[in-house]
């Protein structure tokens, strides 16, 4: 193949790549919106029971139909995707800063610390994580906020592994030789040299590790050990409803098809972000 | 005349697990004084890298001792590592890979001015004039490491091992990757630089010919041992040791 044709076909992906990257961006974002402004968006009030309108199928006025209270799907759902996806992003949020944080330390001064902090996220990460956080959900005695906290102490070994990699992999370089002799202290080196050069590859980790962590949650919620009734939840309403799942297929699909839209989009943007960050889609030109 | 910089019986030795230990600088012993090049020859392997990475302190040392303007530094950590900087710099063997890639040249360049509290302003005029110097036009400040050419990252490399004003220069294959002319240029430079902030530099470098012209005094590193240490003339034309005896032969 002539290099031209190479080059061009090199720019179409990244032309490509980028596109995608502003699309999935762009739904995200509507999709984060409709999360905060459920209650307004939500065509009727989630929480009112409505016994004459019990499990009726979806129809023009109740497009995911109703439950078994005679609440309103749709309602429920806008409103329960706001406690399942934020709580998820204050989770992966909360576990990407002090993982990267924990791995980047470790990575950098190495020693005694170093090797007692791996052997426990070694533990962490040889149990199977959902079984590990219900355990410690349990113990804490379920809600919402102690389900996040069990996942969070279960989950954030996996980027303090990455940064720790990374920072390993980047401390060698000569440039943070350089910065030394600049006369920049241990954490200015960090902040300025090592952070920003290991922010991509944990930016993907977070993104990647959304849609899992959306159904670890809603795990822990369907178990009972997350967000209790009456609160709308995605997890805890496929619960409810799985005993009529052959009757009132409905009450059980609508909450499934909110968690499968929102974990798909957030993958597929954390694909997107990978393929945008990939030094071969080289920044210049 | 006192030494500027005395080394005594450095040594490195790598260890790793399962495998011999590797003895990489033995017993190196050296003397620099002010105003004076030192050549630092030997072939690919022979520790010459080690050393310079031994006397900045970037790795530490098996045994013996360093010392700067007569203080020693072997053991210096934190801030007083970080004074001994200011008259001690270093131009890597590769000089690409010596600037972070998320940061301009001019950031990498003024990094040490930075850290010594020089304001903004003051800290991009320097930049410019320090480019200068060095044969590049401003315009390079705000260029990335992998937007310029390795001639022009070299240069920029020296423009920052000058910013804090050192007295020592380790320059570690500075020339080593770059065509005749630009070598040409930028020993020139170094050499202008010397004449006018009276410089001392350890010249590290393979190539005799270039020592010969450029050095007062070369040590020849074989196998992490000094073999020969003199004036070069004296080196090249009357070699004591086999392995220089060797050296010169394949050059001439
Ligand atoms: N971190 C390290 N761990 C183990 N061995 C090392 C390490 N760094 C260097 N060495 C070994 O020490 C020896 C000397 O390396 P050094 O980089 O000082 O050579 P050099 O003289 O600079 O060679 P060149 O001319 O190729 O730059 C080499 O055999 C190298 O493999
Ligand atoms: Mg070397």
């Amino acid at each position: 193949m002539s290099k031209a044709v190479t080059v061009r076909a090199q720019k179409l992906r990244r032309d490509n790549t980028k596109l995608r990257l502003y699309i999935f961006l762009a739904l995200v974002a509507a999709l984060l919106l409709a999360a905060l402004f459920s209650m307004r968006l939500a065509p009727y009030d989630p929480y009112l029971q409505n016994l004459d309108k019990a499990m009726q199928p979806p129809s023009a006025s109740h497009i995911m139909g109703t439950d078994h209270h005679g609440r309103d799907m749709f309602s429920r759902v806008l409103v329960g995707g706001r406690t399942s996806i934020f709580a998820t992003l204050a989770l992966v949020a909360a576990i990407s800063v002090f993982g990267t944080l924990v791995g980047t330390l470790c990575g950098y001064y190495g020693g005694r610390v170093d090797s007692v902090v791996m052997r426990i996220s070694d533990i962490c990460l040889a149990f199977p994580g959902l079984v590990f956080a219900m355990a410690v959900a349990a113990l804490l005695n379920g809600g919402i906020g102690n389900a996040v906290l069990a996942l969070a102490v279960v989950s954030w070994p996996k980027y303090s592994r990455v940064a720790r990699g990374q920072t390993l992999a980047i401390k060698a370089g000569d440039f943070i030789s350089a910065a030394k002799l600049a006369g920049s202290s241990s954490a200015q080196v960090i902040i300025r040299h090592i952070l920003p050069n290991i922010l991509g590859p944990i930016l993907v980790t977070a993104m990647l590790d959304i849609g899992t962590m959306m159904m670890e949650l809603a795990g822990l919620s369907f178990l009972g050990l997350g967000a209790v009734p009456p609160t709308a939840e995605w997890g805890n309403m496929m619960s409810s409803g799985r005993s009529m799942l052959q009757m009132y297929p409905w009450v059980v699909l609508s909450p499934g098809i909110g968690i499968f839209i929102t974990v798909v989009l957030f993958n597929l943007l954390g694909d997107t972000v990978r393929d945008y960050m990939d030094p071969r889609n080289s920044r210049s030109g | 005349m006192e030494p500027i910089l005395e080394v005594k019986n450095l040594t490195k030795i790598f260890q790793k697990r399962g495998k011999k230990d590797f003895v990489a600088v033995d017993h190196v012993s050296f003397q620099l004084f002010p105003g004076e090049i030192l050549g630092v020859v030997g072939e690919s392997g022979s520790g010459k890298s080690t050393v310079a990475k031994l006397v900045t302190r970037l790795i530490d040392a098996t045994e013996g001792t360093i010392a700067v303007n007569g203080r020693d530094i072997t053991h210096a950590k934190g801030a007083a590592l970080r004074d001994i900087y200011v008259d001690m710099q270093m131009v890597f063997q590769n000089p690409a890979g010596s600037f972070d890639p998320r940061r301009t040249l001019g950031d990498g360049i003024s990094e040490s001015l930075k850290n010594h509290g020089v304001s903004k302003e003051e800290r991009r005029k320097r930049v410019v004039g320090l480019l200068e110097r060095c044969g590049l036009s401003k315009e390079f400040a705000d260029r990335y490491p992998y937007e310029v050419s390795g001639g022009q990252c070299q240069r920029a490399a020296i423009a920052r091992a000058l910013a804090i004003g050192p007295k020592i220069l380790i320059c570690d294959e500075a020339t080593s990757a770059l065509d005749v002319t630009v070598q040409k240029q930028i020993l020139e430079l170094l050499q202008f630089l010397q004449k006018a902030d009276g410089l001392s530099y350890i010249f590290i470098c393979h190539n005799l010919a270039l020592v010969q012209m450029f050095c007062d005094r070369v040590l020849v590193l074989y196998d992490g041992k000094v073999v020969e240490s003199g004036t070069p003339d004296k080196v090249i034309l009357s070699p004591q040791s086999e392995y220089t005896r060797c050296l010169v032969d394949a050059v001439l």
